[in-house]
């Protein structure tokens, strides 16, 4: 199975009991490009994002994962999403390489170079081999990145990806998103840090009270064009 | 095969998790023991009163050590959203719920390990007379325990009050299994020890839990999504 170069989304709505997360969303997401999902905490990025990972069921509307023009569904779209979450979504008992080697068995990735993934990431070397609940949140927040991109996913979903890395850190994240974006994946940001962002984000997209308020593609966006967006449209 | 290959990477992780901390069995096999020595004080010790008592105490150790298990196995994948990234693999989502089960089973059967021969000791119960019948009838009532239990402990993984309504769900599922396995049990250590009753609840018990690993099978990947 290729990877995907375009998801559909349409008229996605997702209710929790009374509550409406998400209203009808409508939107495409393609390859090789940075979509940067804005909007205020409860807007419905993070709902948005589950419905991507197919962890949660739309009340209504659909998504449509393509490959080549293929249809892709079921495990086959799993296998190309990676997630960084709010959570670390890995096991504090065990070391950064155990996690990394766990994840690459269920993922059947059978050439990952693990040691060379953690470099990327800038995980401290002395630190792989120890129970990542001693790692602080920064460090927490890199072996997430590493397990993220453990599969080389065609659909990386980001919530917050900037979260307890200093200045330098999300700065270099960002740089890594960008060349992750130019190798033909298609990267979901959420984030309120614009700056991170800023000059790789390519497509923006503002959710209110679970509605696509703005959508608009251009080149790289400035981290100046992203603020005036957010401000115009968010509130 | 790929699924009982992950299956197993699952069920193996969770062990090395537990082996690691030692969270789980130490808390189990504590409060196991500490039920063997609350009932060798509470029950009178003469050979008639252990022979009709011992099978009960056998199993409500086991039922209530398994719920403790079912519920710290299931909150340590609630804590950095592990269950999220198990299910987000393309691994299939039997193989996830085969794995956890099988891995809270074997927590059961040890537990089930020392306090079985810890109820011999203090009690002098002849527990072993029908070692073989004995050790296949707690092996498929850790399984039943861990099947049903696992269903419904990753389905109340984000329910804040799950601690209350696992054993509230739970329990009423399990009784036919603790039924039987404290039948079998009655049936093993009597003075005149009954083969045939014993093997007709080791089937009863054989079937529920095939009943029930059908059932969870069918509906788990549609309970543990959103």
């Amino acid at each position: 199975m290729g990877r995907l170069d375009l998801v559909a989304i349409e008229k996605v709505a997702k209710r929790f009991g009374s509550e409406r997360a998400l209203a009808g969303v409508s939107m495409e997401l393609r390859g090789s490009s940075m979509c940067a999902l804005l909007g205020h905490n409860g807007a419905g990025k993070t709902t948005l994002l589950g419905v991507l990972s197919t962890l949660v069921r739309p009340s209504s509307g659909k998504i449509a994962y393509r490959a080549g023009g293929k249809d892709v569904t079921g495990e086959d779209v799993r296998r190309e999403i990676g997630m960084l979450a709010h959570q670390s979504l890995c096991y504090a008992e065990l070391t950064a390489v155990e996690n990394l080697e766990l994840f690459a068995g269920l993922y059947d990735v059978r050439d990952a170079n693990i040691d060379a993934l953690l470099d990327k990431v800038g995980l401290d070397k002395r630190a792989r081999h120890r129970a990542s609940r001693t790692y602080s949140r920064g460090m927490v927040q890199r072996l997430a990145l590493a397990r993220a991109l453990l599969t080389r996913p065609s659909l990386l979903l980001l919530d917050e990806p900037f979260t307890g890395l200093d200045r330098g850190g999300a700065l270099a994240l960002g740089e890594q998103l960008g060349e992750i974006k130019a190798q033909g994946t298609i990267v979901v940001v959420v984030t309120h840090d614009l700056e991170a962002i800023a000059g790789r984000a390519d497509h923006v997209a503002i959710l209110r009270r679970g509605s696509l308020v703005f959508e608009e593609r251009g080149d790289a966006y400035s981290y100046e064009t992203l603020k005036d967006i957010y401000h115009r449209h968010a509130n | 095969m790929s699924l009982f290959r992950q299956a197993a990477r699952i069920a193996w992780k969770d062990l090395r998790v537990e082996l690691r901390s030692k969270e789980i069995v130490a808390t189990m096999i504590f409060f196991g023991a500490l039920l063997v020595v609350i009932y060798s004080f509470a029950f009178p010790h003469d050979d008639k009163a252990v022979r009709s008592s011992v099978p009960g105490m056998l199993w409500v150790a086991i039922a209530f050590t398994g719920t403790i298990a079912l519920g710290r196995a299931f909150d340590r994948e609630r804590e950095n959203d592990t269950m999220r990234a198990l299910l987000l693999s393309p691994v299939p989502r039997l193989a996830v719920f085969l794995g956890k089960a099988v891995a809270m089973a074997a927590l059961v059967l040890s537990v089930a390990v020392i306090v079985t021969p810890l109820l011999a000791l203090f009690l002098d119960a002849p527990l072993f007379d029908y070692a073989g019948e004995l050790a296949l009838v707690v092996v498929l009532g850790a399984l039943g325990i861990a099947v049903i239990g696992s269903v419904f402990a990753a389905t109340l993984l984000k329910v804040r009050s799950r601690d209350v309504l696992l054993p509230v769900i739970l329990y009423p599922l399990l009784v036919p299994l603790f039924v039987a396995g404290t039948k079998t049990t009655a049936a093993l250590v009597q003075v005149h020890p009954n083969t045939e009753a014993a093997w007709y609840w080791i089937r009863f018990l054989g079937i529920y839990d095939a009943a029930f690993l059908v059932l969870s099978l069918w509906v788990f990947e549609s309970l543990v999504i959103e």
